[in-house]
Parts: structure tokens; sequence; C-alpha cells
């Protein structure tokens, strides 16, 4: 895919009445990456279309923190198409103060672990998800690891100097 | 009081066996279902995945994994550190497949630089991304047959990936995470007499492989375990994202390396084995098969192998050569700044995806002009292929379980980041 | 004088001549050597032959150092336990592979005697914990530590658990926090022969120091933990393992 045809897929999203003229908020074309960007809402029917269109398989569902431009979540669909061996990606944004993006796990199953992932990491709600749990920190854990204003965190390394006599050493 | 006892006596009878035995099959199997914990701490789970096993007596009802117990947030650690020196931190993830890890994220890095690698960085590269694809399989072979009960192929098939391992150390100075794949070529030129080993190594390969299937692939205990247990289609695989091996034995030839290729895999010509009824055998058969196709690329790659520079040499993004440094001031400069700062990445998003050996390994980099990427995410194929593991294994026998969960080729590495 | 085709010296170097198991028991034959007569064995008596004299002085004392060792029993049961570890079977990330490395043939742990990897860790008594220990692992790892028997030692394998190795972040817990560990082996992963090194130097603390139990070892008396009372029925390291998947 190339610019020239980014652009006609864009335009004709927007053309089809589940999408509409507002529901394509841009379409980007850098570093030979074709990407566009959608508003929330239409997600579903936005992917419907691709799909459609040949890209029926849902290579990856990711989530990127674009901290601090607003609006600061972002996830990601990387599309592929194996028939024409083209890719294709989709990307919405949501604030954090309103973090619902529909879920897209009925259609693509694929995407059941990898949105639970986004919620765990990010804290982004994807209404409509069967089983909206975290998935790699522990249950009760507070917070969403991978916003970039959460702290790195860590651990002072133990030197023997400042290593307390029960941690570990013998007598 | 002797009369009153003997009486009670009398009237308790058993109901003969036959009436207890339909009373108790015909009642109690169809209701009585048991869920077992698969904890993360058990020999035949491949790492620390942990297992939820609803089973109505030895049949498996439903399956749900449970995972996290080995996640290290690689991710937001790499986006402390600078491009470059995220490559080890990044390697780390499917710890059986370093090299692939880091040529999905250094390739992700070159598309947004837009970098020329020079061509025998690329057969380089191929070279040694190959060799791990080897030693991946046969990390999968052994372990699998020693879930499965045939215990000494463990013993074989790391006595192959010790030669593969000290080709590696003769390469790149470590056995595994070797650091050796760099954005815009490989770290260092192979040194003198490494293609004479590989050789040598490349020519017993094949006689190995023929070896584990002599005892495996005709083997009654094997066919009857794998053989027709746990099938999936095409259609639900696609629908779960399922990539690689697993797709593959199921009778759809995607493979990247042939139909997307990158890092010159069109130079070479090798076969892609595809399977016909998606059981477990013809998964534990397409990865055998493509030991002998890896065999093949490498010979091909080393025979071929161009003359050039190892690393670009736009010396804004690779280090110079260490005799530059004494007598030229701007490689001074370069050095210093690619070591302390880094090198800085305009500003975009991008995906890169390679075929690793459990399927499509992507990496998506966004960067923010600076030389820290702002958000490092590697799509890994065994995160997204363990979603098939209950659709699988729904309905079949534990043990089938056991040979599944073997043949899915999980790695929690890659699973949990 | 029946002499076989082949003679035989003992390590002290007597030369022993064949004779039948029944010549042996009666204690000589017709035709063999009369005992302490053989001009081979100057003065020292054949083993086979020992059990016919009465021995006395020297030739006692040293038939007594050619076959009887003493050592005290604490030595003795050190040096059983030490030889024949019992690891568990547990590994985490990338230094699990180099662990399976150790049991393969290059650096064959078989050498000495640490082959029977025990799923259970009821049958096991040395936990390698080799590998990244995250946070959601540590609780299950702190619960198979205690179901193991005394006396049991651990090895942090890897910088993961030893520090927080190469990820100082949020998500990892050394294993210094939770477990006493005897013995650190470094390497991101350490080399088969460098975790063989760190085993061995187990070994050779457990040779000279049979140890009580952990908690003496440590200086942990009375940090017990009861799981029947009503705090710990309410710890969120119980909840994990009760149904809360």
């Amino acid at each position: 895919m190339d610019g020239a045809a980014l652009l006609l897929l864009a335009n004709e999203l927007k053309a089809d009445p589940a999408v509409g003229e507002e529901g394509v908020i841009g379409a980007e074309f850098r570093h030979n990456e074709p990407l566009l960007e959608v508003k929330p809402a239409v997600i579903r029917a936005v992917l419907e279309r691709l799909a459609e269109k040949g890209f029926r398989f849902l290579s990856s569902l990711h989530g990127v923190d674009y901290y601090p431009e607003e609006p600061r979540l972002g996830v990601h669909y990387q599309l592929l198409d194996m028939l024409r061996r083209d890719r294709v990606g989709v990307k919405v944004r949501v604030p954090t103060s309103d973090p619902h993006v529909p879920s897209v796990t009925p259609r693509w199953p694929t995407a059941n672990h990898q949105e639970r992932e986004v919620y765990d990491m990010f804290g982004v709600i994807f209404d409509g998800h069967p089983d909206l749990r975290r998935i790699l920190m522990p249950e009760d854990y507070e917070g969403h690891p991978q916003r970039r204003d959460f702290p790195i965190g860590g651990e002072p390394v133990l030197f023997t100097y400042n290593d307390t006599p029960n941690l570990g050493t013998p007598e | 009081m002797a009369g009153e006892q003997r009486q009670q006596e009398e009237t308790f009878t058993f109901a003969p066996i036959e009436q207890q035995l339909e009373d108790w099959g015909g009642a109690r199997q169809s209701e009585e279902l048991l869920t077992l914990n698969f904890g993360p701490h058990h020999p035949a789970t491949h790492g620390v995945l942990r297992l939820v096993v609803t089973l109505q007596g030895e049949v498996v009802v439903s399956v749900k994994p449970l995972i996290g117990y080995v996640h290290t947030g690689i991710e937001k650690t790499a986006e402390d550190k600078s491009y470059w020196k995220a490559i080890p931190v990044i390697e780390r993830m499917d710890y059986l497949s370093y090299f692939f890890n880091a040529m999905a994220y250094c390739g992700a890095v070159e598309k947004l630089l837009e970098l020329e690698v020079p061509k025998r960085a690329q057969y380089l590269r191929v070279i040694h991304l190959e060799l791990n694809r080897l030693m991946s399989h046969l990390v999968w072979l052994g372990t699998s047959a020693l879930d499965l009960g045939a215990i000494s192929i463990f013993w074989y098939c790391f006595r192959e990936r010790e030669s593969i391992l000290d080709l590696f150390e003769f390469s790149t100075g470590q056995r595994m995470h070797t650091r050796y794949i760099q954005v815009g070529g490989v770290i260092e030129d192979i040194p003198r007499g490494f293609d004479k080993k590989l050789r040598k190594f490349l020519k017993e390969m094949p006689r190995r492989a023929d070896q584990y299937a002599e005892l495996l692939s005709a083997n009654e205990i094997v066919l009857r375990r794998l053989r027709g247990t746990c099938p999936l289609g095409a259609e639900r695989l696609l629908e779960l994202g399922v990539t690689g091996p697993l797709l593959r034995a199921a009778g759809v030839p995607w493979d990247l390396r042939k139909a997307m290729p990158y890092s010159s895999y069109e130079d070479f010509d090798f076969k892609i084995p595809v399977g016909t009824v998606g059981d477990n055998y013809d998964r534990y058969a397409v990865r055998h098969a493509e030991l002998y196709e890896s065999v093949k690329i490498i010979e091909q790659a080393l025979e071929g192998l161009p003359e050039g520079p190892h690393i670009t040499t736009d010396r804004k993004v690779a280090l110079p050569p260490r005799h530059e440094l004494a007598t030229s001031m701007e490689a001074l400069i370069h050095h210093f700044k690619l070591v302390t700062e880094g090198f800085r990445v305009p500003e975009g998003e991008a995906y890169f995806a390679i075929e690793s050996p459990r399927g499509e390994l992507g990496c998506f980099v966004r960067s923010d002009g600076s030389s820290k990427p702002a958000r490092v995410h590697m799509r890994d194929p065994s995160f997204v292929n363990l979603q098939a593991l209950s659709d699988m294994v729904k309905g079949s026998y534990i043990a089938d379980m056991i040979a599944a969960v073997a043949m899915l080729d999980p790695v929690l590495g890659g699973i949990d980041r | 004088m029946a002499v076989g085709p082949e003679e035989l010296r003992t390590p002290s170097g007597l030369r022993i001549t064949r004779s039948s198991p029944r010549q042996m028991l009666r204690g000589g034959s017709v035709e063999g050597p009369t005992p302490g007569a053989h001009p081979d064995l100057e003065g020292r008596v054949p083993a086979h032959l020992a059990h016919e004299q009465r021995l006395s002085g020297e030739q006692l004392e040293r038939y007594v150092e050619e076959r009887v060792l003493t050592t005290t029993l604490k030595k003795a049961v050190a040096w059983a336990r030490g030889n024949s570890f019992f690891p568990a079977t547990f590994g985490l990330a990338c230094c699990a592979i180099e662990m399976m490395s150790i049991v393969a043939a290059r650096v064959d742990v078989a050498r000495f005697g640490f082959e029977a990897f025990r799923a259970s860790p009821r049958q096991a008594d040395l936990i390698i914990l080799s590998g990244r220990v995250s946070i959601k692992m540590a609780p299950i790892i702190r619960r198979i530590y205690d179901q193991m028997l005394e006396p049991k030692w651990a090895i942090s394998m890897g910088a993961c658990c030893s520090s927080m190795g190469v990820f100082n972040n949020y998500a990892l817990v050394p294993a210094d926090h939770f477990l006493p560990i005897d013995v650190h082996v470094p390497g991101c992963p350490p080399r088969p022969e460098a975790l063989m090194h760190g085993i061995l130097r187990l070994r050779d603390m457990v040779l000279e120091n049979p140890p009580p139990g952990w908690r003496e070892r440590y200086g942990a008396l009375g940090t017990e933990e009861l799981t029947n009372t009503e705090e710990a029925q309410e710890s969120p390291s119980i909840e994990v393992f009760r149904g809360g998947a």
C-alpha cells in the first residue's frame, strides 16, 4: 500500500454511512507505514469494512501512551491481508477522563487477550469485552504500569555493606 | 437387646454391585465436574503457565490459561534506555529466539530511520536467525518429547543445541542473549574459521534430524498420542490470530519469509512445510521438517555471503570501527555521542513483523524524536497462539492436553514480557 | 601349587593366588599355599586367609587401617546430603534453559549425583531459582519453599533473582527479599559451568557445615507463619490459591 492507495481507502471509509465523514480523523503514510486514525465510536465499523476489503487478519492490538499530548491513550490495530500481502494500521485515541473504546473481540476473537493487556497496562476500558480483567499484573494491582507517568520502580541494589544479616547472609 | 441388634443387622443390606455401578456411573458422570489447577509450578507447562482445567472424568471440558507469572515490564524498561541500549533488554523477551526479538526491533527502528542495511549484514543476520530457529526447534523437540515420555530425545537435542551455542559463542561471544543484531547491521563480522565450523555443523545436522525422525516419526506411541488429537481447523485458527507452525500444520501456507520477505530472504530457495489435518502430529511434523529447511537456508547464505561492511556506514547510527578513533576527530565525536546519548530517531510509528519459530513476531516502535523510544511493543506469537489452547483441547483427554501444550510451543517469556 | 594363568596383586602389593571358593571356605587346600608361608607375602596376610589367623600387633593395625574408616555421624550425614541434592524442577525464564543444559550431556550434573530432579517440592531439597521473579510469582515460590522439608537450600541463579538484574523495575522482586538464599550465581544467563560451580560450592558448604534448619541459619526464629489463624486467612498470599483466578 502506498500513500495514494491509503488516501483512497480513507475516502471510501468516509463515504460509508456507518463510518461517516467525521469518523476518519486522519490518514498518514510516514516511513512506509500506512496508518489511519479514526474515532473510537466507529472502530468496529471501520474494521468490518477493512475486513470486507480483504484485511481479514488482525495481527496485533496494542496500546500507546501519547503523554503529554491529548487525547492521551491510543489503541492501535494492525491488519493483514494475506491474499494481497498487505498491511494497514488503524489507531484510535481516547482521553484518560473517558477511556472507553468498543471492543472488537466478538468479531475478532484474537483480540481477547490483547485487549485485556491494553486494559491492564494502560487503563483503556473496552466495552463489550466478555471478560475484562488484568492479565499480566496481579488481580489486585493498582495503577496502570505502562502509562508514561507511572514510575519505573525498582529496588536499590543490595551490596554487602547495606545488607542486613537476616536477609540471606549465613550467620 | 440382642434380638433388636440382629434385626438392625438384617435390614442393612447392600444393593448388588451392578446396581451400585449403574447408580454411580449414570448419575454422577454427567454432573460432577472437577476443577484442577495446573499451577505455575508444574513440570509439563513449559514455563510458568497456569491452567485452570475443568474436567469431567478425564475429559477436558474447558481450560483457562492464566499468565503474568514472569511479567518483567520489559517494554517499560526499554523506554528508559537509548535505542541501541534497549536491544539487550528486548532480547530477553522470548528467551529461546533472542536473535528474532532483536531483529524485529532493529527492523522497526531501521524503518523509522529509513536506513539501508548492507547486504553482507543481511546475510549474516539470516545465518544467525536460522541457527536460532534450529536451536529453538531443538529445545522444543527435546522438551516435548520429554513430556510425552520419550526421555532420551532430550539429550540428543541438547547435544545439537550445544554445537549451535558453540557457534554463537564463536561469532558473538555469548551463548544466549547475544546482542549481535544491532540497528543497521550486526555488531561484528564473523571471525576466521567460523565458516569452516559452520559447514561441519551443517553437514551433520540433517543426519541428526534423520535420527530424531527414526526415533519418533513412525513410533507407535508417538502416533497414538499425537495423531488425531486436538485438531483445530484453519478458519478458527485465523480468527484467533494464530500464525507460525500451528497455522501451517492446518494447511495454510503462510510464512512471512516467503510472503513478505525481509532481510534478503527472497534470495534463498527453500520450501515451507505445510500439514494437512492440523492435529498434534502435523504440528510436530511441520517443525521437524523446518529443521531441514533452515539448514538449506544457512548453506545458501554461507555460499553467497557477499563482501562489504557488516553494519551501516552511517556514523550517526553505528559505532565507528575502533582504529578510526585514533586518527579521526569526527569518529571520536560520533563514538562519544552514540555511547552517551545514542542516536535520535525522527518522529513516527512503525510496525515490523518477522517469522519467528513460533509465528509472526511483530515489533511496534513509536519515537518522539528523542534518543529513547517512546513505546516499544512486541506482538509476541506465543501470547496470541495461547488463545487457541482452549479450543484445541475441549473434549479431549487430559493427556492430550499435555501433548497439545507441548505442540503449541509456548515460551512464557514472550507471553508475559 | 595351583597358580592360575593370571596373577593378581592387591593395591598394597600382596600377590593373590587364585583358589576356589571352596578352598577359601575350608581355609586352604591340600595343594594350596599354607597360610603365611608364601615367600612373596613377607609376613602380610592375604585377605582371604586372614580370618584363619589371629592377628596381633602391627599386622592387626595394618589390617584395620586398610579396611575400616572412622568418622563422626555428622560428617557422614553431611557427606550423604551434600552429594545427593534433589533439585526441584523450577525453571522460570532464560536461566531455566541453561539449567536444562546442565542436565544435558556436556555439563553432566549426574556425575555429581544431582540428576534426580523432583517435580514435587516435598521430595526435593534444593530449589534453584532460575530466572526472573515477578511480583505475581513471589508468593508462589515462597509457598513451594515452605512445602520443602528440612534441610533445604536455595540457589539464586542468574542476575535477575540475585539482584534485580538487567531489569530494575516495578515488576520484579529480588529473591533475597522473600527467601533465604545460600548461593548466588551471577550471569545473564550464567554458563552451565558457572551454575555447576555454584552448586559445587553449595555442596562444599554442606559438607563442612551440616546445617540446622534454615530458621536457625538465618536468624529467622519467630517468623513462623500459621495458616489457620484469622489474619492468615485474609492474607493475599493465601488468597491466590483459593479459587481466586
